[in-house]
């Protein structure tokens, strides 16, 4: 076995056709149930807690914390990674992903202290997702800001 | 005479026998179809202890005063321990066998550490400058995750070519005399790296190192596939093991039945959700100590070569976009 480029190109063909790939169709199907049921969660919250005297956005602050709360009940309890494990993207695109990703670090990290241990490691996952949702909430802004002057 | 066989082998002059061996496990390879084998399961993946770490540390430390003991030896009576594991800077054996005194040479050869321990075991007993050594490898799932993957409590999806790190540790204690099964020849791994990039299929990345430590020992010895009742590689998986098998005919070596892995012996995947298979050092170390060694002392298996495989990367390499480079030893193991 020769490690040259040519032989590293047909190996990597043969690893392809060797090793099976996940089932697309089943997970995006799970994926799309979850991830809706969870919606639909939020969506009966919102409906639920519009009956009492609160306005509209503290209503939709309601169900956030409440979909957040719940998510870390959940993974701190080591049932919502048996959930995330089922459903893939169907956990992790909502909110409930956000959360669960800043929880289990918090949880797992908690031995080397509570700075450099929870605190910093916490982001490890959840950082970058911060770090680009603010430059792409930039870049759009700044594109709608230019657009309104043009217009 | 030289010992020297071709380019990576070496044929022991005094052929160093494995006085005794010890494996201890956690919850889910004792729940495996292995359970039997091991000397103890464990269940808490913290024994008792506040860390993970620390019940690897553990793990090290109970599974070598174990293999000292059924040897009916002291520990004074070992000249030297080789060991290591996955942690960063082998802390897991370090933290495991720091009280017991005795000199230390820590090892790390990724997942093929108990091949790497046995075969340097073996040369400082046959080449005289030890009488006993104890050598281990050991690994542990919770803390291999935190310190690879993603924390335990996210959510994610593993895929079908992953495989899962055993909780385990396996040692031997190697001598010149005793009754065990002897180590005849040990063939030296070349670090091999075919550009596979996917952390989640090791077996596809090491496969290429086992073929080529396989192949070179046959050369070397002028041995063929069947000489062996088993070659059993260390965590290459059902993947890995195909692309073995294919990689061998290539190279002229046609291997059947009697090519395994103990990745795949450890747990039963339809069962267990292990995917592609075991991985880990404690993997070839556990399956070798707790099981291969137990059916070549009851006679149901003459010859063996073990052939521990082992991935060298670390998250630093990996996250800087490099491949994937393997390793591994083949040891041939032989009762008379």
């Amino acid at each position: 076995m020769e490690e040259n480029n040519k032989s590293k190109q047909e190996y990597s063909k043969m690893v392809d056709m060797v090793s099976p790939n996940s089932s697309l169709v089943m997970n995006c199907i799970k994926a799309f149930v979850v991830g809706g049921l969870i919606c639909v969660a939020g969506e009966a919250m919102n409906k639920s807690f519009s009956n009492y005297n609160f306005t509209k956005d503290e209503v939709s602050l309601l169900v956030n914390v409440v979909l957040i709360g719940a998510t870390a009940l959940l993974t701190g309890l080591g049932l919502f990674s048996k959930l995330g494990k089922f459903s893939g993207a169907g956990t992790f695109v909502p909110i409930t992903g956000f959360a669960n990703s800043m929880v289990s670090p918090a949880i797992e990290f908690k031995k080397e202290g509570w700075v450099f241990g929870m605190a910093a490691k916490m982001f490890t996952v959840a950082g970058p997702v911060i770090v680009y949702g603010l430059v792409t909430s930039m870049v759009v802004g700044f594109i709608y800001f230019v657009a309104e002057k043009v217009m | 005479m030289s010992k020297k066989m071709g380019n990576q082998t070496i044929r022991f002059a005094n052929p160093p026998i494995i006085v005794s061996a010890a494996a201890i496990v956690g919850k889910k390879e004792g729940e495996g179809p292995l359970a039997d084998f091991f000397d103890k399961v464990v269940d808490d993946p913290n024994w008792g202890e506040d860390s993970w770490e620390k019940a690897e540390s553990k793990f090290v430390r109970e599974t070598m005063a174990l293999a000292i003991n059924k040897a009916s030896i002291k520990t004074k009576d070992i000249d030297y321990v080789f060991s290591g594991d996955l942690l960063n800077q082998c802390c897991g054996s370090t933290f495991g066998i720091k009280d017991f005194k005795i000199p230390f040479f820590g090892l790390f050869g990724a997942c093929s550490t108990m091949g790497e321990s046995m075969s340097l075991g073996a040369m400082a007993v046959d080449g005289g400058f030890a009488t006993n050594v104890l050598c281990g490898a050991g690994s542990h799932f919770c803390s291999a995750e935190k310190q690879f993957r993603f924390p335990l409590g996210m959510g994610t999806q593993r895929p079908p070519s992953a495989t899962w790190t055993v909780t385990g540790n396996g040692a031997v204690v190697i001598g010149n005399q005793g009754t065990g099964a002897k180590i005849t020849h040990i063939t030296t791994g070349k670090i091999m790296d075919m550009g596979i990039k996917d952390a989640g299929n090791m077996g596809a990345a090491m496969a290429p190192a086992a073929c080529q430590v396989i192949a070179a020992h046959f050369q070397d010895t002028g041995r063929h596939p069947d000489y062996y009742d088993v070659i059993a590689t260390g965590d290459l998986g059902y993947i890995g093991r195909t692309i073995l098998r294919k990689l061998l005919k290539d190279e002229g070596y046609i291997l059947n039945e009697n090519l395994t892995d103990c990745g795949i012996e450890i747990f039963d995947r339809d069962k267990q959700d292990t995917h592609s298979g075991g991985s880990g050092c404690g993997c070839a170390a556990a399956t070798f100590c707790g099981y291969y060694n137990t059916l070549i002392n009851y006679g149901k298996i003459k010859k063996l070569l073990l052939v521990p495989t082992g991935a060298l990367m670390s998250t630093t390499s990996s996250q800087q976009g490099e491949s994937i480079p393997a390793i591994a030893h083949a040891v041939a193991i032989e009762m008379e």
